[in-house]
């Protein structure tokens, strides 16, 4: 069995990875930069969403469930504030915020290292954002979004993919215990 | 503290605290930003609340504790009340006294051929058993004992005393008292006097002759006190008796609530009055003299 997968019993068999200095704020600036920067010359890479998979990377590596909500809602809020007026402030927020908090608890409990693993949570994890996107913008918005369509199963798949591809890539900031 | 449980503190926090920074951003077309909306919706209910409550206290107050002054302005409006109330039935009793003056000119009106003098009742008798008033007529109005006193109703009764200003009328109710009468239809005659009560008795009735309970009684003039043909009274009851039937009369004038009455100066016969619609007599305080229609 493959270790990634193996179900650890208490935190402390967890390991909890360290990354360089500076590596989660610049990544978190590149990943804002080109989520706001691509969709402008790329129009299908609009269905991306850098912050998330970033959020998603961090809540799993660091495993603490505190600061992945914080950086979620770090993330979540900077990403409304690049949106532009359309997007009220807490939106992305919200969402992010919990994907954070879930993805700590989850990589606390879970081994997430191995790409499967990475793939399957990006891609659920995808889905919730989304779904609490939905549910913030029908009850406080009053606007219209789908929960789900296959256009969104998508951008999931896409998203995981791409996650794979780029938690490898953070990967090789983390600090070498 | 557990650190999950931190956590989760954390989250909801954080939550909370973007949920209300998107309220305050956003602003609905129908009722305005979310975040006033929200804040009306926490905010009223305790509104209402206090809203009840002090409603609660204002009625209270309103209701017992600011009526201290309410008991002297009662007792004033109360005040007030019974001197209208006075006032009003003092009113009535004026214009029921002008019914019966315009009724006394009426009557005298139609009798201009025979002197007499309108007098107010000023007493009454000052025993149960004497049936006579005091009039506010005497001697210098040309009043002389015996004359006839009647109102346009009917025969009250006749002069007993005449002082100079003053004068007392024996009722035609008094046992000692008596008119000459006759059936109005049948022309039958026979003296009426009283019984002490408030019915009259025709005395000498034969048993012979037939009379109905309903009948008029008249004046006849044979007493030379009253001129013919004054209504006296209306038969009531005839019982059969030995040697004369028993005939209670009930007297035409209303003897009880005398107030004004009218003093025949004369024995000339007089005409059959009109009849005259009068309201009812409502007892009244009033000193006004009754109109002046004697000796024409």
């Amino acid at each position: 069995m493959n270790s990634a997968f193996d179900l650890r019993m208490g935190e402390s068999h967890i390991e909890v990875h360290k990354f360089r200095t500076g590596a989660i704020l610049i990544s978190t600036l590149l990943a804002l930069v080109f989520q706001a920067w691509f969709p402008v010359h790329f129009a299908r890479v609009a269905l991306l969403d850098l912050p998330l998979l970033v959020t998603i990377y961090f809540g799993l590596s660091r495993r603490n469930p505190s600061t992945g909500l914080l950086l979620g809602t770090a993330i979540g809020l900077l990403q409304d504030s690049l949106s532009g007026p359309t997007v009220p402030l807490g939106l992305f927020g919200i969402a992010k915020t919990v994907i954070g908090y879930l993805a700590s608890s989850i990589g606390a409990r879970l081994d997430t290292e191995h790409p499967a693993a990475r793939f399957a949570l990006t891609a659920g994890f995808f889905i919730i954002h989304q779904a609490v996107v939905a549910l913030t913008r029908r009850i406080l918005l009053a606007q219209p979004e789908p929960w789900l369509n296959l256009h969104l199963f998508g951008a999931a798949l896409v998203n995981a993919l791409v996650a794979v591809v780029l938690f490898i890539l953070l990967d090789r900031l983390r600090r070498q215990s | 503290m557990p650190s999950r449980h931190k956590s989760l503190v954390l989250l909801a926090g954080v939550i909370l605290l973007q949920v209300l920074l998107l309220a305050v951003q956003i602003k609905r077309d129908s009722q305005g930003r979310l975040i006033r909306t929200w804040t009306v919706g926490a905010v009223s209910p305790f509104e209402r609340a206090g809203s009840y409550v002090f409603g609660s206290f204002r009625d209270t107050w309103r209701s017992y504790f600011a009526l201290r002054g309410t008991k002297k302005d009662n007792d004033d409006l109360r005040r007030e009340n019974d001197e209208l109330k006075l006032r009003m039935v003092q009113l009535e009793g004026k214009a029921a006294e002008a019914d019966r003056f315009a009724a006394l000119l009426h009557f005298r009106q139609s009798q201009t051929d025979v002197p007499m003098v309108a007098a107010r009742v000023i007493g009454g008798g000052p025993s149960t058993a004497s049936f006579t008033i005091a009039l506010d007529r005497g001697e210098r109005d040309g009043i002389r004992k015996d004359m006839g006193v009647i109102t346009p109703d009917g025969v009250v009764g006749k002069i007993i005393d005449a002082y100079p200003n003053t004068s007392q009328v024996l009722l035609l109710t008094d046992e000692r008292s008596g008119v000459g009468a006759k059936l109005a239809d049948s022309g039958i005659q026979s003296p009426v006097g009283g019984l002490g009560e408030a019915m009259l008795t025709m005395k000498y009735f034969p048993n012979d002759d037939d009379v109905s309970v309903g009948a008029r009684v008249v004046t006849s003039g044979m007493d030379r006190i009253f001129p013919r043909d004054l209504p006296v009274g209306t038969i009531t009851e005839i019982k059969p008796g030995n040697p004369f039937k028993q005939i209670r009369i009930k007297p035409a004038a209303n003897l009880e609530k005398l107030e004004e009455v009218l003093v025949l100066l004369t024995l000339r016969p007089l005409r059959e009055p009109e009849p005259v619609a009068v309201k009812p007599d409502v007892p009244a305080a009033s000193n006004s003299a009754p109109p002046q229609v004697a000796n024409p």
